[in-house]
């Protein structure tokens, strides 16, 4: 066998917080031989990230290697100083992150950001990048391969932009390459493309590549070996069809099956009564472009409506309509009988108590400035007119429904892990004692076991207090886990509403096929199926 | 889970003095000397060995002396005391002046950031017409017209300072302004001025800090200044500007007794600037904090 690419020995690495070291990454040994694909799987926290870029030779700011080598092609990159490991980036170790719209600068072209480093460092002429660059946008499948690089970031879609990263990794042919989840961002529909595209070109070129993600459904489909990662540790290493089938730690078996979320079969809580907001053709627009056309819904009382869809269907101006931050043009809402005034400045304090929002990204939506007890203690002072004790009393007994103790009530958000700030969110919206919760992408910025324990949490709030959600998701297997109905969007419209059970069982409409087919099985070579069906 | 034991909590002063404690040198100078001032403001009447309007020598311009330590000025004033009411007297126009103007700046910027539209741009054009007027040839005008009582003066230099305080407050909360957590707040049915003062202020405060440090030190240059050509604090109320512009002619006799009250408003500043760089690093270095 060639001797490895990279070779990560006994890695050590420390990290500054409060003036105290602590270790992050605690000795870790991998190697990975040309052509091979590993898989680096773990929750957030866990130091995939602080690996895959010390594979670069780069630490990030407060932290520090304690021991331990990082070999790149025989080369120790941590026993040189950081101007000679800097010419090994982007020309034999390169690296794909995770949102390409932050890593592309928006004031330049693509094809000047692509060809940089290879004419800086790679020695290649300028024609000579550009040409390969054109080359790789077409084994990468980007529209119109000749003119795509004179387009800025702006002008051209998610998927797109993350496969232009991945050219821009390839220009100068280099030995390794670290994906750091990228294909978390995108859409189920544009996650496939961008993953035939990223299977494909580490085929057709033989690079070896460090995969990272905490999708396992997603590694399954692109590695060849996969590391499980824990507190810095990598518990499992094995061969990717070994560990699908059986994994060995208990760790790897607990990420396994949260990976299969408890479907919920039980007789599913159908409208009695009256809905609780009925939504009756309803259209809105932004300037002359409309984004939500012939919109009929109804949600009942205690009952979970799943709105699904890709980015760009509507569905998270729909949740806006409701609780009256975007006028419609066009239809009517319905709140328990009454009509629902359409901007939340027309509506009573009352009303708008009863409908809440939860947004995706808790750390947008809670004050970095504000204690949680302050950003539990606003609603309830201002809704039910709650003082002193009392409040606080209700703050204690918040916290406590969230699973989070009492003591929280004192941090500030920038304190907590990103799913405690997402109970802080939901503790808030349930200090208004509301009967319907938006819950805007509420889990997708979470990892999957934090992401399985909300919804579990959630699932067990309505249980007890009869809420009713509105689930506007992008992400199948979280319908599958919570909903009683799914409504289906594409392009402003809603294209199949039913019980669950109705809609994802065949036959399907054209689009919800697309849908269902998109989302990766925890199986390996699914993907090639994919492949094989999109060729036939 | 109830009744979970915690430590009592250390009690705000502890708290205020291992705050203090732990700050740079050059913050510790700052305090000082702001405290220094601030005492000598206060207890002015006390501390000072004559009166303010006192004339307690026949000899003016006198030199320094163990009776009168800095000497005497034009009228035959004590110059130390009138140095001592001078610091009451500028410090206090001088506070007034910022906090009314940076009341009325951040409010109105962060307004024109919420509301946005129409509003915003009225706002900001008058803002700009105000801006585009050197501030000394404008708050002259103005002075001369309305006459210069302290009042008056006070408000037309708050005023021209609001359109700083506006302007970044007004850019800061834009940024602010497009989070989720202020969209949050309009869904739960806030009003804008509490959004404004609750969600919003708290962050972008760190920014606001030290433009305020460095507003406060311009408009107390901009009183002496006035004071010294002789439009803002009229005679006989003691000022440290028109004491430098009453007692200029020494200077031409090689005494540097008038610049005494000069070096009195740049050791202010400076003072005043190093507690405010130290505020600045705390409050926008939140998240370190334990």
């Amino acid at each position: 066998m060639a001797s490895p690419v990279i070779e990560i020995n006994d890695l050590r690495i420390d990290a500054k917080a409060n003036d105290e070291w602590s270790a992050i990454v605690r000795g870790v040994t991998l190697a990975i031989h040309p052509g091979e694909v590993l898989g680096l799987v773990g929750e957030s926290g866990a130091g995939k990230s602080t690996i895959g870029l010390a594979a670069l030779g780069y630490l990030r700011p407060g932290a520090r290697v304690s021991g331990g080598t990082v070999r790149l092609q025989g080369q120790d990159l941590f026993a040189i100083p950081e101007d000679e490991r800097r010419r090994f980036r982007g020309t034999k170790v390169a690296y794909v992150a995770q949102s390409a719209q932050a890593a592309f600068n928006p004031a330049h072209r693509l094809m000047d950001q692509i060809v940089m480093v290879a004419v800086d460092r790679g020695g290649l002429t300028r024609a000579e990048a550009e040409a390969r660059a054109v080359a790789l946008f077409t084994a990468l499948k980007l529209p119109d391969p000749a003119q795509f690089g004179s387009r800025f970031p702006h002008q051209v879609s998610g998927g797109q932009l993350q496969r232009a990263m991945v050219a821009m990794a390839m220009i100068c042919n280099p030995a390794l390459i670290v994906f750091d989840e990228p294909t978390t961002a995108l859409d189920v529909t544009t996650q496939v493309e961008v993953l035939i595209s990223i299977r494909n070109v580490i085929r057709d070129f033989g690079v070896a590549a460090i995969y990272i993600t905490h999708d396992l459904a997603v590694v399954a489909q692109i590695a060849h070996r996969v590391a499980v990662l824990r507190h810095g540790v990598v518990v499992e290493e094995a061969p990717i069809a070994q560990i699908m089938d059986a994994p060995q730690h208990p760790y790897t078996k607990t990420l396994w099956a949260v990976h299969e979320m408890p479907v919920d079969t039980s007789a599913t809580h159908l409208q009695k009564g009256a809905p609780l907001l009925t939504i009756s053709r309803l259209s809105a627009r932004y300037k002359q472009f409309e984004v939500l056309q012939d919109i009929n819904l109804q949600i009942g009382r205690g009952e979970t409506v799943a709105l699904v869809g890709e980015s760009g269907s509507g569905k998270s101006t729909l949740g806006r309509v409701i609780v009256g931050l975007k006028e419609p043009s066009g239809g009517s809402l319905t709140y328990d009988g009454e009509p629902l005034p359409p901007l939340v400045s027309r509506r009573s304090l009352g009303t708008i108590r009863r409908v809440q929002i939860i947004y995706q990204s808790a750390d947008t939506a809670l004050n970095p400035r504000h204690t949680v007890r302050k950003i539990l203690g606003r609603p309830l002072a201002l809704y039910h007119g709650l003082r002193g004790a009392r409040r606080e009393a209700r703050i204690q007994e918040l916290l406590r429904m969230v699973e989070l103790d009492p003591t929280h009530a004192d941090r500030l958000p920038g304190q907590l892990s990103g799913g405690q700030k997402q109970r802080v969110a939901i503790a808030r919206a349930l200090a208004a004692d509301p009967e319907l919760i938006i819950c805007d992408e509420i889990t997708s910025a979470l990892d999957k076991v934090v992401q399985a324990e909300v919804l579990r949490m959630l699932l067990e709030l309505q249980a007890r207090l009869g809420v009713s959600y509105l689930f506007i998701t992008h992400d199948i297997e979280v319908v599958r886990a919570v909903a009683d109905r799914v409504v289906v969007m594409q392009s402003g419209r809603i294209v199949e509403q039913g019980a669950k059970a109705e809609v994802f069982a065949p036959p399907h409409q054209p689009y919800t096929e697309t849908l269902l087919a998109s989302v990766p099985d925890m199986a390996v070579g699914w993907l090639d199926r994919i492949i094989a069906e999109r060729a036939a | 889970m109830e009744a979970t034991a915690r430590p009592a909590a250390p009690s705000r002063v502890t708290q205020l003095i291992r705050l203090v404690r732990s700050a740079p040198l050059t913050a510790k100078f700052g305090m000082l000397v702001t405290l220094a001032y601030a005492f000598v403001a206060l207890f002015a009447p006390l501390i000072a060995p004559y009166g303010e309007v006192e004339v307690v020598s026949r000899v003016p311009f006198d030199g320094w002396s163990a009776e009168h330590l800095l000497g005497t000025d034009q009228l035959g004033r004590d110059f130390l005391s009138r140095l001592i009411f001078g610091a009451r007297n500028s410090i206090s126009i001088a506070l007034v002046t910022t906090i009314i103007s940076f009341t009325i700046g951040c409010l109105l910027g962060m307004f024109a950031a919420l509301v946005g539209g129409f509003v915003d741009q009225v706002l900001s054009r008058i803002v700009d017409a105000l801006m585009s007027v050197p501030d000394l040839i404008f708050i002259l005008m103005i002075l001369s017209i309305l006459g210069g009582s302290i009042v008056n003066l006070i408000l037309i230099i708050a005023i021209l300072t609001s359109t700083r305080f506006y302007r970044i407050s007004r850019a800061a909360a834009l940024n602010v302004a497009s989070l989720d957590f202020v969209e949050a707040a309009k869904v739960r049915g806030e009003g804008s001025l509490w959004i404004a003062v609750n969600e919003i202020f708290p962050n972008i405060l760190p920014l606001l800090l030290s433009e305020l440090g460095m507003r406060f030190c311009f408009i107390f240059l901009n009183i002496a200044a006035l004071s010294f050509l002789g439009v803002g604090i009229q005679p006989p109320t003691a000022e440290w500007g028109s004491m430098v512009r009453d007692n200029a002619a020494l200077i031409n006799m090689g005494d540097i007794t008038p610049l005494i009250p000069a070096a009195a408003i740049a050791l202010l500043a400076v003072a005043v600037n190093f507690v405010v760089d130290w505020m600045l690093n705390r409050a926008s270095g939140l998240t370190e904090e334990g």
